[in-house]
């Protein structure tokens, strides 16, 4: 019965996971190709060498356009990085910070505790500056797109030229990943745009696996710690389970030996 | 009716209290764990206390969240990601709320079910039945409410598209809609509503949870032989018996939660609502939540005006139609006690009514996934049959069986089978 009751129950969830999938699966975009990450599966977490790569393609390319408003410095210690290195890199940025005594807006150099500031200064400003259309903050990216690493690994290296009977209106690059197919974003990974600290080489695969790396780490920053607690509560579970079981059989054994507990 | 037994405690302190205030008898004779209780219950009434269970955690997660998420429509979204990067265990709290909902929703749908099949709506439990429609219809109110709450792109234009089906409503429909809103559009003062209903209805619910069990101790607790019990012989303790059952399906249940809530949190989730809400921009497709599916089925399938024919005259537009035709979907419900007159109330002993309540299982899936697609093609037909199908369920399929069906023998009482059972 037990077992009968929890397959029932598992294929039921099945079924609405299935449905939840096919929901978010509409458009007429290419289906993203397939890869693998190490932050998939129970036991997933990130790789740290390639999202600090993808850090440094952040930095140098995807931040000219590109706000991460959810985004600490202080955050990087976590990719493994020192904090000498992080207050350095803070610094290099100019924030707004108060009034001083003039009722003028005051400026410092940032600090770990700052968000990484936006490229503009507004969204009117991020729209001009780019055919109209505003380059979407990237902290929530991997999340907030369906199949998100997938879809953005796909679509970093996916651009091509538009087939014969597809024209891409001006400023727009063809892309089939992309909803429509006609992207404001130009292909913005070019094999050796940037030289890996610890020389890998930057191609453009590479660099985009590393992006996507350091962008779902980004998005979903608890995710190891998410991963190792839901080990811990599941065995915990497991363990329950069992001593409840038997506990239950044993309780259960005089009802089932048919005797009345009312009888005086 | 259960008469009113007066507790006498032992402990000296306790019968002082009790004395001046019964409030141990008031528990006992509302909820009382040591009733007696049906001995065969399965697995399937594990779902009530389930349920019970999971409107605690909501409602707990609920109340931390609260203490750090902000409602207003220009902070909403980043107190949520600050919740998720910033709250200690802000991401465990958050998921367990946005997850809970899902598996709250599952044990009560559930519970629905298990009623439907073992008749549990008929005398004398047909109070205990709409109260427990009552608390679901709440829970619809409170989970959409919520929804909207992360102000992402599909809690704004899911609230937009939800809201604005009020406005079918003829003469008052635009005058609800203000209200609904608070202005002429959702926008921060719809937010602050809602974060305050949202607030407020799960102890509306909890308050009509108690009346639920409390008729549930008065009419007694239905069993899957749907006989009345017929001595002392036929039941058992509440309390150890089935507290330990339910602690068994409770640590079973709340695995396969975690599953979700630590392995995929955003499995039942809609990744637009990652993006903050944009009213300039409208997502690709509208979807509700998973459990509002087939209700969502039922609203679209309707497409066309009730006239009178050869005319151009409208009586009832497609619009509203379909929202009367959603709302009836749950209110059909309420009267079921009087459209199945069958005087056998489990599903066991009804050959012909067990196939039937298995095509309604699979319509309310088809209306689910209808529910997911977008109406095109081949699917606002399929919503219209599921549809057609499950009013004729209430409305044609149940009083029928009750006059033509041939039904089981009744075993002679619940001990003797369970006794033969157990050799």
């Amino acid at each position: 019965m037990t077992m009968k009751l929890a397959k029932t129950i598992a294929i039921a969830l099945t079924a609405v996971a299935g449905f939840a999938g096919t929901a978010m699966g509409a458009g007429a975009a290419k289906h993203p190709m397939q890869m693998e990450w190490s932050f998939e599966g129970p036991t997933g977490t990130y790789d740290l060498a390639s999202a600090q790569r993808g850090w440094q393609i952040y930095k140098n390319v995807c931040s000219a356009c590109h706000s991460l408003k959810y985004f600490r410095f202080r955050n990087l210690a976590e990719l493994g990085y020192e904090e000498d290195m992080i207050k350095a890199w803070a610094a290099e940025y100019t924030v707004v910070d108060g009034v001083d005594d003039a009722g003028d807006p005051k400026e410092r150099n940032g600090l770990p505790q700052d968000a990484f500031p936006s490229p503009f200064p507004n969204p009117e400003a991020a729209a001009a500056s780019n055919g109209g259309a505003v380059p979407p903050d990237l902290s929530l990216i991997a999340k907030a797109r369906h199949d998100g690493p997938n879809y953005l690994y796909s679509l970093l290296t996916g651009y091509e030229d538009a087939p014969a009977d597809h024209e891409a209106p001006a400023g727009k690059s063809y892309n089939p990943y992309f909803p429509g197919g006609n992207i404001s974003m130009a292909p913005p990974l070019m094999e050796g745009i940037v030289e890996y600290e610890d020389g890998t080489a930057a191609t453009e695969e590479q660099m985009a696996k590393d992006v996507v790396n350091f962008l779902m780490y980004v998005a979903e920053p608890k995710l190891e710690a998410r991963h190792h607690m839901g080990l811990n509560v599941l065995l915990y579970l497991l363990v329950l389970v069992v001593v409840l079981y038997f506990s239950m059989k044993k309780i259960w054994k005089p009802v089932k030996e048919g005797k009345n507990f009312y009888k005086k | 009716m259960a008469e009113w037994i007066d507790a006498k405690p032992k402990n000296k302190a306790a019968a002082w209290l009790e004395e001046r205030l019964p409030v141990i008898g008031l528990v006992n004779n509302v909820v009382g764990v040591d009733t007696p209780t049906p001995r065969n219950l399965n697995y399937w009434w594990n779902f009530g206390s389930l349920a019970g269970l999971m409107l605690v955690v909501q409602i707990i997660s609920g109340i931390v969240l609260a203490m750090h998420y902000t409602p207003n429509t220009l902070m909403a979204f980043d107190s949520v990601e600050r919740i998720m990067r910033d709250v200690n265990y802000g991401w465990l709290i958050r998921y367990m709320h946005a997850n809970g909902a899902s598996f709250f929703f599952i044990a009560v749908y559930i519970h629905i079910l298990r009623g439907l099949y073992y008749g549990s709506y008929k005398a004398p439990r047909e109070v205990l039945w709409m109260l427990g429609l009552v608390i679901f219809l709440l829970m619809m109110a409170t989970a959409f409410m919520g929804y909207v709450l992360p102000w992402g792109q599909m809690s704004f234009w899911g609230a937009t598209v939800i809201t604005n089906l009020f406005s079918a409503i003829p003469v008052v429909g635009d005058s609800i809609v203000t209200l609904l809103w608070g202005g002429f559009s959702v926008d921060n003062p719809t937010l602050n509503r809602f974060f305050s209903l949202h607030y407020l209805l799960p102890f509306v619910i909890a308050g009509v949870v108690i009346l639920h069990i409390w008729a549930k101790k008065v009419s007694d607790s239905g069993n899957p032989l749907g006989i009345d019990v017929k001595s002392s012989a036929d039941q058992i303790p509440f309390h150890p018996f089935y507290t330990v059952k339910d602690a068994f399906g409770a640590a079973v249940f709340f695995a396969i939660f975690a599953t979700f809530l630590f392995y995929m949190p955003n499995a039942l989730g809609h990744p637009d609502n990652y993006i903050p809400a944009d009213p300039l921009v409208t997502p690709g497709s509208i979807v509700p939540e998973w459990y509002f599916l087939p209700f969502y089925a039922i609203l679209r399938s309707i497409t066309f005006d009730i006239g009178i024919p050869f005319t151009d005259v409208v009586i009832i537009p497609a619009k509203l139609l379909g929202v009367i035709a959603m709302f009836a979907a749950i209110l059909v419900l309420f009267f079921l006690p009087w459209l199945d007159r069958s005087k056998v109330r489990s599903g066991k002993f009804r050959p012909m009514f067990r196939w039937f309540f298995w095509f309604l299982v699979i319509d309310m899936v088809v209306l689910t996934i209808v529910g997911g697609k977008k109406p095109e093609g081949i699917w606002p037909v399929i919503g219209l049959i599921g549809t057609a199908y499950y009013f004729a369920h209430f409305l044609v399929v149940l009083p029928l069986l009750a006059k033509f069906e041939k039904t089981l023998p009744l075993p002679e009482s619940i001990a003797n089978p369970v006794v033969k059972a157990a050799e």
